[in-house]
């Protein structure tokens, strides 16, 4: 009933999404990493903490897919184990980026006392280059998981606050909000059903690429020994761990960071695609 | 136009103070007591008490505050704690490898991505496009610093033509210390094309089909006139905003690449601020830091004022 309920000729989101060659291969490769990530207890061969001396450093092969590192661990476990922890701290971040952001625009475009000081916060935070503003908070709150979430999350909320923001601004303005506002509806309601609703699209695209930017930046926070404890595999730890072996066992940095490059280009990829899939308009051939 | 650019500074202050205060909270939310997290734990009572004592701790957050207001506007960033010498100063001495750095890093950028990007735009939907296309966003997708290690791997310890880290030590020549900037200003440089290169393109493909190119196409004009005279000129302003931007974030590259490279530069003082909890030096690199990126971003818009006789305020 609902199909044939929908307008004549409207394609369904399914062949939508098969249009277009990007964004089904952004979410395929997206999906397997994403799989390998969850199942690596089904997966993976060993243990990624299983230590074994007399196998360090083993280059690639049939038995150890990625080689071993210098305690004998093999990388192909830590490197599906680490991708986990990787794809939880660029969601976690996202998401809490989203809600501080969307809340924030949302308040600076439907209150004109309120826009002045946010917009300023939000100039204000875009100034400081998103790495150095993520170690410097890591620095103030203590290096911690939850921490690099909170810094990540912190540092990209104002991208999406300043297309909220905007976009608020011009919505609040027509006839259809002044006719809900007429009407007696809640601010909080016109909000959330009538601006918000609109804004789910640019919202969902910045999101894929912020996702993207936050697991660039968790890789670099580990990389540079201030994100998580180094003991705890992500990709960017293993690097650092792989660096001090450079032309002994290059298999060590290799693949964890082959790994964040797939991710991060299938994100482009997939938020490339959403842009050109929700609001052609917004693609400008980027 | 007077009444434009007084706008601006006068914008550019109000960032600047918000940033201030930003920076302010960030050093003040540090949990528990930063005197004792930066002496570590064989500090005794007294010694928290008197480096408290120094850095103002003792005093109630608006006295701090005002303090450091006052402090800031006689030019003066602290004291490290464990440089012990003035911020301005540590900043100041490993200012030269950062800014040789981001300067080769956008030069590289732009002599990758301007290019590619009009001659991407120019035979749009051609192989050499999809490819142009395609590198951009790989290129986006690379952690500098991996692309660094993977530089280092092969140019410094397989072909041994480059060095794999350091400026050169104290002696080095110019010439010897720039050398020591090719291998993390290409790791730099070919990650910030990406952005550089989308945006040329985009940029070119919007005045490509304008009029006056067609006119000038239909007076008889060559292609590379009609390309480089008409159409990269106008697209050039988005394209400049892009370079200028990409300099300004670059920096934040900077921390991480001086790091791989063990360049002696602002973005490695910064990590080592950070592991040790230099306080200061954390506060004052991050002003100035984001001072560089709000100027950039208002000498941009000025520099729009320049070249484009249709931007008038």
């Amino acid at each position: 009933m609902a199909a044939s309920s929908a307008p004549a000729g409207r394609p369904r989101l399914a062949s939508l999404i098969l249009q277009r060659k990007t964004l089904l291969i952004g979410l395929i490769v997206l999906t397997i990493i994403a799989l390998l990530a969850i199942l690596a207890p089904l997966i993976a061969p060993y243990s990624p903490s299983r230590l074994s001396v007399v196998n360090r450093l083993k280059p690639p092969s049939e038995r150890w897919f990625f080689g071993t590192d210098e305690f004998g661990r093999d990388v192909f476990s830590r490197t599906i184990y680490a991708g986990q922890l990787s794809l939880l701290v660029g969601a976690a971040a996202t998401v809490l980026a989203a809600v501080l952001g969307i809340t924030l625009g949302l308040m600076a475009g439907f209150f004109r006392k309120l826009d002045g000081v946010i917009a300023r916060i939000i100039d204000a935070m875009m100034a400081f280059p998103d790495i150095l503003l993520a170690i410097s908070l890591v620095a103030a709150l203590g290096p911690s998981l939850a921490t690099v979430i909170v810094a990540l999350g912190i540092v990209y909320a104002p991208r999406l606050a300043r297309i909220v923001r905007a976009s608020t601004l011009i919505i609040r303005e027509l006839p259809y909000v002044e006719a809900a506002r007429a009407l007696g509806v809640p601010t909080w309601k016109i909000m959330t059903r009538h601006v918000l609703r609109n804004l789910v699209s640019p919202i969902l695209v910045q999101a894929t690429f912020i996702f993207a930017y936050a697991m660039l930046a968790e890789a670099s926070l580990s990389f540079l020994g201030v994100g998580v404890s180094p003991e705890i595999p992500t990709w960017g730890t293993m690097i650092a761990g792989g660096r001090q072996y450079i032309g002994q066992a290059d298999w060590m940095m290799l693949f964890p960071g082959a790994a964040i490059v797939l991710t991060v280009l299938s994100l482009q990829l997939v938020g490339d695609g959403l842009r050109d899939l929700l609001d052609p308009r917004l693609r400008k051939d980027l | 136009m007077t009444r434009y650019v007084m706008q601006r500074i006068l914008g550019m202050l109000a960032v600047m103070f918000t940033v201030v205060t930003i920076v302010f909270i960030i050093v003040r939310v540090a949990p528990g007591d930063p005197a004792a997290v930066m002496l570590g734990p064989d500090a005794t009572a007294a010694d928290i008490a008197g480096l408290r004592s120094r850095l103002g701790l003792d005093q109630s957050l608006p006295t701090q505050y005002v303090l450091f207001l006052g402090q800031l506007l006689r030019g003066d960033l602290g004291q490290s704690i464990f440089l012990n010498m003035p911020v301005l100063s540590a900043l100041a001495e490993r200012a030269e490898p950062t800014f040789f750095l981001t300067l080769f890093s956008i030069l590289i950028a732009s002599a990758i991505a301007l290019p590619v990007g009009i001659l991407s735009a120019y035979k749009r939907g051609s192989l050499f496009d999809q490819v142009a296309t395609t590198f951009a966003m790989f290129a986006a997708s690379i952690p500098s610093f991996w692309l660094g290690l993977i530089l280092i791997q092969v140019f410094a310890v397989r072909y041994g033509w480059m060095p794999a880290s350091g400026y050169g030590g104290p002696d080095a020549s110019f010439l010897e210390r720039l050398r020591h900037l090719v291998l993390p200003a290409l790791a730099l440089g070919i990650v910030s094309s990406a952005l550089i290169t989308r945006f040329t393109r985009a940029s070119m493909l919007d005045v490509l089909n304008d009029d006056y190119v067609r006119t000038a196409r239909s007076k008889g004009m060559g292609e590379w006139g009609v390309v480089m005279k008409h159409a990269f000129k106008n697209a050039l302003i988005p394209v400049l905003t892009v370079v200028g931007l990409t300099a300004a974030l670059l920096i934040s590259g900077a921390v991480v690449t001086e790091t791989v490279f063990s360049l002696p530069g602002i973005g490695n003082l910064v990590v080592s601020a950070v592991l040790r909890r230099d306080y200061p030096v954390i506060q004052g690199a991050l002003l100035v830091i984001a001072a560089l990126y709000v100027l950039i971003n208002f000498l941009i818009d000025m520099l729009y004022l320049a070249i484009d006789p249709r931007v008038r305020y």
